[in-house]
């Protein structure tokens, strides 16, 4: 393990709260972010004055949110629109929390994606390869994919495990966006969008919003629900390559792996100990990088691994029991926090993962990041 | 060459940094920064060299070289102006000299394309100023070299 902080215990998730999924043209981000808020501070029986660390991501006035739910706090960080930033305000939070800056913060996400019709591509901001045509988060993770085939011998019908086992969650969620089966035909029979990448291999886009209330293990105590520890973290960047749209021609291997070991080293657990993977899924490739960076399976070794329902329910490793970013919603990272949190809680329901005691979320992003939840 | 009116897909932002690349281009050969002090070599160009941070840096003319590294084929248009093209090739090329850099692939019908495949840069000049590299295959590679 590293010099990093430990933060072990440090810090617990006390409330958690979420919008509808959809399309919502008449809300903005400090709508939708009240709602969410509103509904975690209900489910914790938190006191709004108790609030006094705040993070947005994907908001754009932080002054305005703050003055929309009446918080002043002492602790802010705003975060940019990115998917990677969930785990990172996620770790910082904790950090504050464990540094004594704040007692008790507020994290809220929001999303308009849908009813703004954001694009993922063809960028007005203009980047380096744009002249050559090559744009969007899905081709890199196309490029990253044919990569995999070649040197590993994964295939598609492989790739279409992730979507069909996350896609079967989703149908067990009743908030879900997407809620008709699919089949490992309908992915390869799905319109292609940049090969060897097709339709069902894209995450949605959706408007939603999503608030986590955290709090020190003190305080912990005082609210309504059980706590749900943060018992390890981990992180490691790999900028290298980021001039190309989200590729990394090792599929941020080591980064992965260097920040799941940190985290499991952290929370005393191996990936033996997991009962819940909750993996930031907005291409399918991104779960097959996930699963061999953190040691689930061996290099390379994904594609056999993901086969015969591996990610299902019942399976040896549930993945995204919500349905993810491929099927609940967009919710960049945020929403497989929270379904973490509520897995453990032991509050869901049909798609209920049977003594969830360990629960990991992972990014493998250039912003490469995991967190491990106990009870 | 077709005139310049007709071409409506993204152009380059030509700046100070990036001009001696777009320069090179014109002329079909692929350039690369390097720096003076420690001689790393890196693509895209930067303000400073990002192993030492030395501002003392020049452009070297490489073999437009390399080794595929992977390929795509768009199905979908993210710009209007490509839509005729569909579906269009990009590949990443790691350059015999190191650095990645991306193009697009010209596809021969009578060869698959593979990872580890030997490809080499040739220019198409698209409008007065910008001419853009695309990748050859001149070799088979070993499929599945790392």
């Amino acid at each position: 393990m590293s010099e990093f902080l430990n933060v072990s215990r440090k810090a617990a998730v006390v409330g958690v709260g979420t919008t509808a999924y959809g399309s919502f043209p008449d809300q903005d981000e400090y709508s939708l972010g009240a709602e969410a808020f509103r509904n975690a501070i209900a489910d914790g029986g938190i006191s709004k004055q108790d609030i006094d660390g705040l993070v947005v991501c994907r908001i754009p006035s932080y002054a305005w949110m703050g003055e929309v739910l009446g918080v002043n706090p002492r602790w802010t960080l705003p975060l940019p629109p990115h998917g990677r930033m969930s785990g990172i305000g996620i770790i910082e939070a904790a950090l504050a929390l464990a540094t004594g800056r704040a007692n008790c913060v507020a994290l809220i996400y929001t999303n308009l994606g849908r009813s703004r019709r954001v694009n993922y591509g063809g960028g007005e901001n203009g980047n380096f390869w744009d002249p050559w045509g090559l744009t969007s988060p899905g081709a890199g993770h196309a490029l990253m994919f044919r990569r995999h085939m070649a040197l590993y011998g994964t295939t598609t019908r492989q790739l279409a495990e992730v979507s069909v086992a996350i896609r079967h969650h989703a149908t067990l969620n009743p908030s879900a966006v997407m809620q008709k089966p699919i089949t490992i035909e309908d992915h390869e029979n799905a319109r292609p969008i940049v090969e060897p990448l097709r339709l069902l291999d894209y995450c949605l886009i959706n408007d939603g919003a999503v608030c986590m209330i955290m709090t020190t293990p003190e305080r912990a105590r005082d609210y309504r629900k059980k706590p749900v520890y943060i018992a390890g973290v981990g992180a490691k960047d790999s900028f290298s390559h980021s001039s190309f749209p989200h590729f990394d021609p090792d599929f941020w291997y080591e980064p992965t792996r260097e920040s799941g070991e940190e985290a499991f080293g952290m929370a005393g657990v191996t990936s033996d100990d997991v009962d819940l993977l909750t993996c930031y899924d907005n291409f399918s490739p991104t779960v097959l990088f996930a699963l061999e960076g953190l040691g689930f399976c061996g290099r390379g070794e994904s594609g056999s691994f993901v086969e015969g329902g591996t990610l299902k329910l019942g399976g040896r490793l549930p993945t995204n029991t919500d349905g993810g970013h491929l099927s609940n919603s967009y919710m960049q990272g945020w929403a497989l926090n929270v379904e973490a949190v509520r897995q453990i809680r032991g509050e869901c329901g049909p798609r209920q993962v049977a003594d969830c005691e360990v629960a990991q979320f992972v990014e493998v992003t250039p912003c490469c990041r995991s967190i491990i939840y106990t009870p | 060459m077709p005139s310049a009116l007709a071409y409506t897909k993204p152009l380059p932002k030509i700046d100070a940094l990036t001009q001696p690349f777009w320069e090179y281009a014109g002329r079909g050969k692929l350039a690369i920064q390097a720096c003076k002090q420690c001689g790393d070599r890196h693509f895209p160009p930067t303000p400073v060299c990002p192993k030492c941070l030395s501002q003392d840096q020049e452009w070297q003319v490489v073999s437009g070289r390399g080794e595929l590294v992977s390929w795509a084929v768009f199905h979908r248009a993210y710009w209007d102006s490509f839509v005729n093209d569909l579906p269009y090739s990009v590949c990443i090329v790691r350059l015999a000299e190191g650095p990645l850099v991306a193009g697009n692939l010209i596809e021969d019908k009578s060869v698959a394309p593979k990872v580890g495949d030997t490809v080499e840069a040739v220019f198409d000049q698209v409008t007065e100023e910008i001419s853009l590299m695309r990748f050859r295959i001149t070799a088979p590679g070993r499929t599945g070299s790392p």
